[in-house]
């Protein structure tokens, strides 16, 4: 365990965490606002994936292929909206985990039915294909520098986006208090619409960044969607700090976990006993993360409702 | 509805038939079972489709017998499976069965089966249960003993003189066994050994370690997707500079071509077939799949191909008379067709005696990046269990 090695698992976990950030920010909001269960957000994020791939491969830019996807995918999202998401509002929660979920099958089927059911290619931009050096003996991918990057960026938007506008007021105010904020005059209509949106355009950015890292293919929205939902119950449901919180957590534990545990293991009872236990319990870190700060903040660490 | 009751009809109509005939059906049902759904479907669909394409070459019979092939899926899941074999093996009364990609669903669909004395002809699950104690008269393997690939990337990886070895694979059962058929034929050191989570996305710890492991090569047994996201960060983190990549065949094939690009090449591979390999029927098949359906056959192409053949093989040895479970039995055993790879014999335990090659990723004439066919490392090549089958007859 060295120090380059421990500061290059830090990047990781920074990178994965922030990328986990994109996606749970916009769930968090979706839940936490509109008070709405959607099991499609994942969805978006691999039409999101799809749609940057297929346009990025179509004019030969990554840069274009990621604006056109998440315009595209902004489109997706407020025709689902007003078509129907907009009717589940009023509805339980088991009622749009049904819908949601039903829409997730659809979309799985819809994406096979046009671009089949083998994984297809996002290429990387060029220039942030290899690795940097960053200090002696430390090199790191410069595509992974540049999620980070990305990352963070998004986030201190999100920040004063939040706390310095009016949207932002509104939004918080719908999430702390919904039917008083309609009482005040927030026009709930377009921004549930907006927000939807908005949701989706990071579920397309997060698609799109993380194209060229991962495969594009069916389902993939489904493993991450569960780690998503993990970090905003973890950051407290509607709160954009507390999904930030959440998801820089959960990437540090996993990554950490990975890194460490077996290392741990290793040490105390022999590599045997380190190949077999260190992977399991690397693998339910995050759970146990989870269901500590569940146990001490039953609402998240970041409650957004009074 | 309509389309319904029409296939009841044709049920009930092949259920009188097969009442009153006992000589020569004069149809024959294959139970094709296969992963069509979720992130595996691609693998399945190949099998379907190189499966489908030699009944095509056939003129839609196999063996002289006009032949209707059932498809299901299985949804990857060992319960739906198992409801669906039984409709096949009880409602549709089907001959044959085939196509399951993954042991799991094999191991859970296996028993069934083989009490109902149906023959299964493997189009690429080639669980080491089926291979060693628990072998059985029913189970074929048109495809490899799930060890093989990894045995021969063991042999390829210590002829190639690298000492200093890193293994990656997911953490369940079959990840170990994957890993210790490697590990049979590898003679140097292992300086890293990393089981991951099974549905992991991001390898970027894995990869930090890797370069802190001073390994000269990492051999990685990682499926479908896992594969994918594994070789575009492995790539994106400039490791290829540092060590040499080995993979099964199925972790470098057309697909995962596609989907990763140009960074493959280099990558060496094994595998029992190779789209390159030089004979008419190989030359027909990946021309026609290719026209068929637009795209490169991958390996499990091959293997739903080659079950056809020597179901079309089997059957017309018997002259169609399936009833006679013993003469299907021995003319399966005798493998009576051509597979594209050549070489191919059955073992006593069923699974194939065959020859394993080496491919490696390259970018051709035309630009397109593809395996070539470099070399081979098998011949007839057993499998490791075959000492612990005593095949029951």
């Amino acid at each position: 365990m060295d120090a380059v090695l421990l500061l290059e698992q830090l990047l990781n976990s920074l990178q994965f965490g922030l990328m986990l950030f994109l996606l749970a920010a916009g769930l968090t909001l979706v839940f936490g606002i509109m008070n709405l269960i959607n099991l499609a957000h994942g969805s978006l994020y691999m039409v999101g994936a799809y749609l940057v791939a297929t346009l990025a491969n179509a004019s030969g830019s990554f840069w274009l292929g990621l604006a056109g996807g998440i315009a595209a995918t902004i489109v997706v999202g407020i025709v689902l909206e007003m078509t129907l998401i907009r009717r589940l509002y009023q509805r339980d929660h088991l009622t749009q985990v049904l819908a949601t979920f039903a829409l997730l099958l659809m979309a799985n089927d819809g994406v096979r039915m046009i671009w089949g059911s083998q994984p297809i290619n996002t290429p990387a931009p060029g220039g942030l294909a290899g690795p940097v050096e960053l200090l002696p003996g430390l090199s790191y991918p410069a595509y992974r520098l540049f999620i980070i990057a990305a990352g963070l960026l998004v986030a201190v938007m999100l920040y004063l986006l939040i706390t310095r506008t009016r949207i932002g007021m509104q939004v918080r105010a719908g999430a702390s208090n919904r039917e008083m904020a309609r009482a005040m005059g927030a026009n709930v209509r377009w921004l549930f619409t907006g927000l939807f949106a908005f949701g989706a355009a990071l579920c397309a950015l997060a698609g799109g960044l993380l194209g060229p890292l991962l495969a594009v293919q069916v389902g993939m929205g489904e493993s991450i969607l569960i780690l998503a939902f993990v970090v905003i119950v973890i950051g407290g449901i509607g709160s954009v700090r507390g999904a930030l919180v959440g998801a820089l957590l959960v990437g540090l534990v996993d990554t950490g976990g990975r890194t460490v545990v077996p290392w741990l293991f290793g040490a105390l009872m022999g590599p045997a006993a380190a190949s077999t236990v260190g992977p399991s319990v690397a693998s339910i870190l995050i759970y146990v993360l989870m269901a500590a700060v569940l146990f001490f903040k039953p609402q998240g660490l970041f409650p957004a409702h009074g | 509805m309509k389309f319904k009751n029409m296939r009841f009809v044709a049920a009930a109509a092949a259920l009188a038939c097969a009442a009153t005939t006992t000589l020569a059906a004069d149809q024959l049902k294959i139970g094709m079972l296969t992963t069509l759904s979720g992130p595996g479907a691609a693998l399945g669909i190949d099998i379907r489709d190189g499966f489908e394409l030699a009944v095509k070459h056939l003129d839609g019979k196999l063996g002289d017998v006009d032949a209707k092939v059932i498809v299901v899926d299985d949804q990857l899941n060992p319960d739906a499976a198992k409801q669906a074999a039984d409709r096949m093996l009880k409602r549709d009364k089907v001959d044959f069965m085939t196509g399951i990609v993954f042991s799991n669903i094999m191991l859970a669909v296996g028993q069934p089966v083989f009490n109902s004395e149906t023959f299964y002809i493997s189009a690429n699950s080639g669980p080491s249960q089926y291979a060693g104690e628990q072998c059985n008269p029913y189970f074929f393997s048109a495809s490899y003993q799930n060890d093989q690939l990894d045995e021969a990337a063991g042999q390829l990886v210590t002829d190639q003189g690298y000492k200093k070895l890193a293994l990656v694979a997911p953490n369940y059962p079959a990840g170990r066994d994957h890993l210790n058929g490697f590990k049979r034929f590898y003679k140097g050191d292992i300086v890293m050994e990393e089981y991951t989570q099974l549905k992991q996305l991001d390898y970027g710890a894995e990869l930090s370690k890797l370069r802190a492991s001073g390994a000269d090569a990492v051999y990685i047994f990682l499926p479908g997707g896992l594969g994918v996201n594994f070789i575009k960060q492995f790539s994106g983190a400039g490791l290829g500079d540092d060590m040499k990549l080995f993979a099964p065949g199925f972790s470098a094939d057309e697909d995962v071509i596609a989907a990763v690009g140009e960074s493959m090449v280099g990558i060496q591979n094994t595998s029992q077939w190779a789209h390159d390999m030089d004979s008419d029927l190989n030359r027909r098949f990946v021309a026609d799949f290719e026209k068929e359906y637009g795209r490169l056959p991958t390996m499990y192409a091959s293997q739903g191909y080659d079950a056809a053949l020597l179901i079309d093989g089997a059957v017309r040895k018997v002259g169609g008379d399936l009833a006679d479970k013993d003469a299907v039995r021995t003319a399966l055993e005798s493998a009576p067709f051509e597979a594209l790879q050549g070489n191919f014999k059955f073992d006593v335990n069923h699974y194939p005696i065959q020859d394993f090659h080496v491919r490696e990723v390259i970018k051709d004439d035309q630009g397109r990046v593809t395996n070539r066919l470099v070399g081979k490392v098998f011949e007839n090549h057993r499998d490791a269990y075959v000492e612990q089958c005593k095949m029951p007859s």
